[in-house]
């Protein structure tokens, strides 16, 4: 089948590519890039464009997908739905799932239940066996499978001692660890330690915590030279740390989670559980300097954090409820919304962050937007003005703070892997 | 004259005007109390249900006298365990006991925000009794209350409130409610008591209790809760006693018109010694006859308002 994408911005800044364009798909296969003819817009289905961006296929490298274990709350399926309906082609899913990431078994499960998806699966396996911090998970064998990263997300790794391990295995097959950064004797609270967490009452978790295990996973990675990679980096120092580390030359990277950006933990004056997540929203000084990390590019990626959770959980007294928030299907919106409307970082910078970067980390080809390559492409409309409204989510669960948020910025279509999602609908290309 | 909320969900940001109904009204409850029959009708047909998810002996029978006090329908509902313990959510749990047609909730949580959330999915009048270590406004008021009776205003007084700051909901509820009537609040207690960003409240930090002694008019000692993990946060109570305890020496050395409140139970030998806890400078039965009054008040005003 061909389909013709008609007077679309082409942006790659990874090929130096921006230029605005007719470009006609066939089967899956970019085959001209300009100079269609006649011929090629009769014989093709012809999606107008014009106005629209069309980008290397955005992968989110940070979403939970809830199975095995909690298919109540999400599953493979919907949460690649939830992935197209938000613009991504790919999506990597942490390993903190009921049996954990940490057998070839696993992988290859969730492999197999994405495997006719438009979306493409890059599972995290865990570092340790059941993230205990114990033994290491047969890395190896995970990687094999299909494992692109090690990571016991949800808790850092436990012990320097099995995180050093872990480094330095991971490195012969050059697959980062990912860490959750955040020292566990410190971490028993609802909330950012703040005024607000006084004014509140709320048990409360102070930054420190975080850049303690920060500084802890960059000083290993400088020992093993293994890749580090900072998940859903939150507190001011932490950006500081890693800004610091990579003029050293060491390698770490990090992500960024879009309520990190945009909200402060003055929202938690709600009791609204749909605020509590973990790392905690922090004070409004480190949400600008999510900001500043992410325009110095010491913030190499965007990643949504994506944490479906029940209704009947979250609707639970603020202490008790779950952390987590949902991100897939917001993300692109907001990153538009806060980061490029208002001028922190140009479209280019945001694909870098959203399709590129993740990729680099992760290490993926990215893909092309040229003759011959197979088509991974996220179109979304920068302009778009839309209202975030929860019950039109694909995903199962419903815990977002941005609904009802008007955003500027919205996915248009993705296409991956022979198959199309647009106007709500998944078919074959 | 009424309540500009239908609720009593904390003191922070309840006007004076309220705060000073609410202790004049409780005067005429207080003297209810010393009648042969200390018992009115005004809230007759009235039902109100204490939902108890923390232990509490003294908070739950002064809210239950006062009910009765005011010819009030009670119900108990104590449980130490969760709702997510249970089986049952805490909403399905306020839903089912709504559903037998209650009027007002009286709410104990270990979780701070459960009062809020309690009005969102209750029609009842919702009065906190302590949520986490947010507020305990009843205490607040008896407090404030207490300290009028003897002093006679609030107004420019100092108030220092000291001890275990940090995992009090009686400070914070201490801290609004004196400072909108126009006192000078202050804490004091170890740094590992003090919590995070008080100052920005308006409220100045000591570290020595012989300053907070000599300088205010009214101490109110906070309980040292060794439930709340306080051996990581002090060396020992020993020490404890040694630096921040409050003794006759101490007051008799450096201000021996000093006013002490204690909300209860009181660890004698801790944060006050037992010459203290029985001396001349306390109020603190005053204060729990005084809750009795401050709850009546706070049933009443919210009782009668047109809903």
């Amino acid at each position: 089948m061909k389909i013709v994408l008609k007077q679309v911005n082409l942006l790659n800044p990874e090929q130096k590519l921006q230029q605005k364009s007719d470009i006609l798909i066939e089967d899956g296969v970019i085959k001209k890039i300009g100079g269609l003819k006649e011929e090629d817009f009769k014989t093709s289905k012809v999606f107008d464009f014009e106005n629209k961006y069309c980008v290397p296929g955005m992968l989110d490298m940070h979403v939970h997908l809830r199975e095995p274990g909690r298919e109540d709350e999400e599953t493979v399926e919907t949460g690649c739905n939830a992935a197209s309906a938000g613009g991504f082609t790919s999506v990597a899913c942490m390993p903190n799932t009921s049996p954990d990431i940490d057998s070839a078994e696993v992988v290859r499960y969730i492999k197999e239940k994405s495997k006719n998806h438009l979306v493409e699966v890059y599972p995290v396996a865990a570092a340790s066996l059941g993230r205990k911090g114990e033994a290491l998970a047969p890395m190896y064998e995970l990687f094999e499978a299909g494992a692109v990263a090690f990571s016991d997300d949800g808790i850092a790794i436990k012990t320097p001692h099995v995180l050093r391990h872990a480094m330095e295995y991971s490195k012969m097959f050059d697959a980062p660890i990912i860490e959750h950064c955040e020292d566990d004797s410190l971490a028993d609270g609802a909330m950012n330690e703040s005024a607000t967490s006084t004014l509140l009452g709320l048990p409360a978790i102070p930054t420190v915590a975080e850049d303690l295990i920060v500084i802890r996973d960059i000083m290993m990675a400088e020992f093993t030279g293994a890749r580090v990679h900072i998940a859903h980096i939150s507190s001011k120092n932490a950006v500081d740390l890693v800004r610091q580390a990579k003029k050293k030359g060491i390698k770490v990277t990090a992500e960024v989670a879009p309520h990190h950006f945009t909200l402060s933990d003055e929202m938690v004056k709600t009791f609204d559980t749909n605020y509590k997540m973990n790392p905690p929203l922090r004070s409004s000084e480190d949400v600008d300097a999510m900001i500043e990390g992410l325009i110095d590019g010491t913030i190499d990626c965007i990643a949504s954090d994506h944490a479906p959770h029940s209704i009947e959980e979250k609707e639970m007294e603020f202490i008790y409820a779950p952390n987590g928030i949902l991100g897939l299907e917001t993300i692109l919106g907001i990153s538009l919304s806060e980061l490029v409307h208002k001028k922190r970082l140009s479209l280019s910078q945001l694909v870098e962050k959203l399709s590129i970067n993740p990729r680099k980390v992760l290490n993926l080809p990215v893909p092309q937007i040229k003759e011959g390559e197979k088509a991974d492409l996220t179109i979304f409309d920068p302009d778009l003005i839309w209202t975030v409204d929860v019950s039109k989510f694909k995903s199962k669960s419903k815990n977002s703070p941005f609904d009802k948020r008007l955003l500027t910025g919205k996915s248009i279509a993705v296409i991956n892997k022979n198959k199309m999602f647009y106007e709500e609908k998944f078919f074959g290309i | 004259m009424s309540l500009s909320s239908r609720h009593l969900l904390g003191l922070s940001g309840v006007p004076k005007e309220d705060l000073q109904l609410i202790l004049d009204t409780a005067t005429t409850f207080r003297e209810v109390l010393e009648r042969p029959i200390k018992k009115v009708p005004t809230l007759q047909g009235k039902t109100i249900v204490n939902l108890f998810y923390e232990n509490s002996t003294r908070t739950r029978i002064s809210f239950e006298l006062a009910q009765k006090r005011l010819s009030a329908d009670t119900i108990n509902f104590s449980t130490s365990t969760s709702s997510a313990k249970k089986g049952e959510t805490f909403k399905d749990t306020v839903r089912n006991i709504e559903a037998m047609k209650v009027d007002m909730i009286v709410v104990r949580h270990q979780s701070a925000g459960v009062p809020q959330y309690l009005t969102k999915i209750s029609k009842a009048n919702i009065i906190n009794a302590g949520d986490g270590l947010h507020e305990h406004p009843t205490q607040g008021l008896l407090d404030m209350y207490s300290i009028r009776e003897r002093l006679g205003k609030l107004q420019g007084l100092k108030v220092c409130i000291a001890g275990d700051v940090a995992h009090s909901r009686v400070a914070l509820s201490n801290i609004f409610g004196l400072k909108t009537m126009g006192a000078e609040v202050s804490v004091c207690g170890p740094s590992t008591m003090i919590p995070t960003g008080i100052e920005s409240f308006g409220v100045k930090v000591l570290h020595n209790i012989n300053d907070a002694i000599a300088n205010n008019d009214v101490l109110n000692v906070l309980r040292i809760q060794l439930e709340r993990n306080a051996g990581v946060r002090i060396p020992s109570l020993r020490e404890y006693h040694q630096y921040f305890g409050i003794t006759t020496e101490r007051i008799e050395k450096f201000n021996r018109d000093i006013l002490i409140l204690h909300p209860g139970p009181i660890n004698r030998g801790v944060e006050l010694s037992s010459e203290v806890a029985d001396g001349p400078y306390q109020v603190i039965l005053d204060q729990v006859t005084n809750g009795v009054a401050i709850r009546m008040a706070v049933l009443y005003l919210l009782g009668t308002m047109h809903n």
